[in-house]
C-alpha cells in the first residue's frame, strides 16, 4: 500500500508540474462565469414569464439549469479522469516509462490500484467543488435549492470514479488514443442510453425505457447521473415534476441502494479485469 | 550461493515469432557477462524475461534463486531498459528518491549523492531531466539501475548515447562493481567495451546461444610475426605456444630478434564469425 501511494502521489506531482491543475482551474472557472451568467438572466427574465397551468416556473427553471450544471459538472470530470488514465499501462510502457517502475518490487496490481487512486483524489474533490458551486450559485441567483444536496454530488463522483477504472481497464488493451476514443465513445453510449429512456418515457414505449435502463446500468456511470437527476427534484411533484425528470441530458431514474452496490460490484470487476489483463501483459 | 542469474530451456513465442529458442545462461555472483547478437536475436526479450516484464512462453529464469518476476527476484535487480523514459519534469535527485521509495531503500540522501557520483552527475542533481542531454540520462537511468544496491544489474544498451568519455566513466563504474561483487548482463553492441570489461561473452543468433566463453577462450590463433634484422616474419598458422621454437630457431641462425606479436582474433572477428553475416 505504501508503493501505491508513492506513485499515486508521484501522478499528483506530475499533475501539479505539468501545470494540469492551472488549466483545468482556469477553463472551469470561465464555465462556472458562464453558468452564472446564465442563472442571472434566466432568473431574471422567470418573474416575467407566465407559466402553463401546473408548472412552477422558479423551481423548473432551477432543476433545469442545475441539471444541465450536473451534465457539465459528470463531463468536465469525465474528461479528467479519461486523459489522467487513458495511458496508464500501454501508453506509458510504448513511451518507456512504465518499465522502470513496473521492475521495482511493486505488485503490478499496486501500480493499478495507485493510479486509480491518483485520478480519484483529482477528480472526486473537483466534481464535488463543481457541483456545489454551481447549486450555490443556482440558490443565490434563483432561490432554489435541489431536494437532496449531498447524494447527487457524491453520485456523479461516483460516476466519474466508474470512467476511470474503465479508462485504466482500456489502458491496459489498447493504445492511448484508441482508449481516448473508446472511452469517449462510451461515455456518448451513456448519454444516449439516457435519451433514448426519455424518448421511451413521452411515448410510454416500456420496451425503450427498458432497453435504456440495460444500457444505464450497463455504463453505471449513466445510470448513477440519472439517480443523481432524479434525486434533486425527487419532491418536486406534478407537471413540474414529471418534465423535469424527463432532464436535460438523459432522464431521471432511480437507482436507490441496488444502483449503488451494483457500482461497487462493477468497479471491483473492472478493477479485477484490468489486474488480470496487466498481469498477463508482454511489457 | 545461488547464481545471480539461472536461465534454463528459456523459449518465448510472439505469436509466429520465436524470439528464444531453448536458452541456458548463468551469470555468476560478481561475474561481468556481455549479450551479444544482431538485431532481433532476443538478447532484450532475454533480459526482459529476467526482469519480470515478459513471460516466458517455456523454461525457466532464476534471479539470486527466486523466480524471475517475482517480488524477491525484482528486489535483487537493478535494471536499465533500451528505450526507457523518464518524465520530464522530475529532478535527478527526486527521480532517484522515487526508486529509493519503490524499491525500499533506506539508504536516502547519501545513498542518491554516492550514486550521482558514480555516474558522474553529481552537478546535475537538481536538474529536471528534460533538461538533460540523451547522455546524461542514460547515466541516470544507470544510476537508477543501482538503487538499493542490487545484486544483478541488467543493462541493455547502456552505453548507446553515450560519448567517449562517457562511456569511459560507464566502464569505470562497471569495474567498480565487479570489485562489489555485483552481476552484471550487459547487453551491447558495442563489441570493443564488451571485449574490455567482460569476464565472459555470450552470443545469441535467432534467440539460440551460438558461442560462449571468455574473451581468451573466444579467441582463435591469427598467427605469430616476428620483426628481425631482414624484415617481418609471419606465420601464419602458427599461435603462442610456437613463438619459443620460432625464436630459438632464428637467434641459432644468428638473426636479431627485434619483437613478436602474437595474433589473436579479435572480439568482432569472433562475432562476425558466430553470427554468419548477419547484420544488425
Amino acid at each position: 500500500m505504501t508503493a501505491a501511494l508513492t506513485i499515486a502521489g508521484y501522478g499528483l506531482r506530475e499533475a501539479l508540474r505539468r501545470k494540469v491543475f492551472v488549466v483545468v482551474c482556469l477553463l472551469t472557472v470561465a464555465f462556472v462565469i458562464l453558468y452564472w451568467i446564465g442563472n442571472r438572466y434566466t432568473f431574471r427574465h422567470v418573474a416575467d414569464i407566465v407559466p402553463p397551468a401546473g408548472i412552477d416556473a422558479q423551481a423548473f427553471a432551477g432543476a433545469f439549469l442545475f441539471g444541465m450544471a450536473m451534465f457539465g459538472t459528470l463531463f468536465l470530470g469525465t474528461v479528467l479522469a479519461i486523459f489522467l488514465t487513458l495511458g496508464v499501462v500501454r501508453g506509458d510502457a510504448e513511451r518507456g516509462l512504465l518499465q522502470p517502475l513496473v521492475v521495482r518490487p511493486v505488485g503490478r496490481g499496486a501500480v493499478l490500484v495507485a493510479r486509480f487512486l491518483g485520478a480519484a483524489a483529482v477528480c472526486v474533490p473537483y466534481v464535488l467543488v463543481l457541483y456545489f458551486a454551481t447549486m450555490g450559485l443556482t440558490g443565490a441567483e434563483g432561490g432554489w435549492w435541489p431536494d437532496r444536496i449531498v447524494t447527487p454530488g457524491l453520485e456523479l463522483a461516483g460516476g466519474v470514479l466508474v470512467v476511470a477504472a474503465l479508462s485504466l481497464l482500456g489502458s491496459v488493451f489498447l493504445s492511448s488514443i484508441a482508449n481516448g476514443i473508446a472511452i469517449f465513445m462510451i461515455f456518448g453510449g451513456g448519454l444516449v442510453a439516457g435519451l433514448l429512456g426519455n424518448i421511451g418515457h413521452v411515448l410510454n414505449s416500456h420496451g425503450l425505457v427498458h432497453a435504456a435502463k440495460i444500457a444505464a446500468w450497463a455504463m453505471p456511470f449513466e445510470a448513477l447521473y440519472q439517480d443523481a437527476l432524479r434525486e434533486i427534484t425527487q419532491n418536486t411533484s406534478g407537471l413540474t415534476g414529471f418534465l423535469l425528470r424527463l432532464g436535460p441530458f438523459g432522464g431521471a431514474e432511480q437507482g436507490g441502494v441496488a444502483l449503488r452496490l451494483w457500482v461497487l460490484a462493477y468497479l471491483a470487476i473492472v478493477g479485477a479485469l484490468a489486474v488480470a489483463g496487466f498481469a498477463r501483459r508482454d511489457l | 550461493m545461488s547464481a545471480a542469474l539461472a536461465v534454463s530451456g528459456l523459449a518465448k513465442r510472439y505469436g509466429a515469432v520465436e524470439a528464444l529458442r531453448g536458452v541456458d545462461l548463468q551469470v555468476e555472483a560478481g561475474e561481468l557477462v556481455g549479450l551479444l547478437g544482431p538485431n532481433g536475436a532476443g538478447k532484450s526479450t532475454l533480459v526482459k524475461i529476467a526482469c519480470g516484464l515478459v513471460r516466458p512462453t517455456t523454461g525457466r529464469a532464476e534471479v539470486c534463486g527466486a523466480r524471475a518476476g517475482s517480488r524477491e527476484a525484482r528486489a535483487a535487480l537493478g535494471y536499465l531498459a533500451e528505450f526507457f523514459r523518464f518524465p520530464g519534469w522530475t529532478s535527478a535527485d527526486e527521480l532517484l528518491e522515487l526508486h529509493q521509495q519503490l524499491a525500499g531503500s533506506g539508504g536516502g540522501e547519501q545513498e542518491r549523492r554516492e550514486l550521482l557520483d558514480l555516474v558522474g552527475l553529481s552537478d546535475a542533481r537538481s536538474r529536471r531531466v528534460e533538461e538533460m542531454s540523451k547522455g546524461m540520462q542514460q547515466r541516470l537511468g544507470i544510476a537508477q539501475a543501482l538503487v538499493g544496491a542490487p545484486r544483478l544489474l541488467l543493462l541493455d544498451e547502456p552505453t548507446s548515447a553515450l560519448d567517449p568519455v562517457g562511456r569511459r566513466t560507464v566502464r569505470t563504474l562497471l569495474e567498480e562493481l565487479r570489485r562489489r561483487g555485483v552481476s552484471v548482463l550487459l547487453n551491447s553492441h558495442l563489441l570493443s567495451e564488451i571485449e574490455l570489461v567482460c569476464d565472459r561473452v555470450v552470443i545469441l543468433l535467432a534467440g539460440q546461444v551460438v558461442t560462449a566463453g571468455t574473451p581468451a577462450e573466444l579467441a582463435s590463433p591469427r598467427g605469430v610475426e616476428i620483426d628481425t634484422d631482414r624484415g617481418t616474419e609471419v606465420h601464419a598458422d602458427a599461435g603462442r605456444d610456437d613463438v619459443p621454437q620460432f625464436v630459438e630457431q632464428l637467434v641459432r641462425d644468428g638473426r636479431k630478434v627485434y619483437g613478436v606479436r602474437v595474433r589473436t582474433s579479435t572480439l568482432e572477428e569472433v562475432y562476425v564469425e558466430a553470427v554468419g553475416g548477419e547484420t544488425e
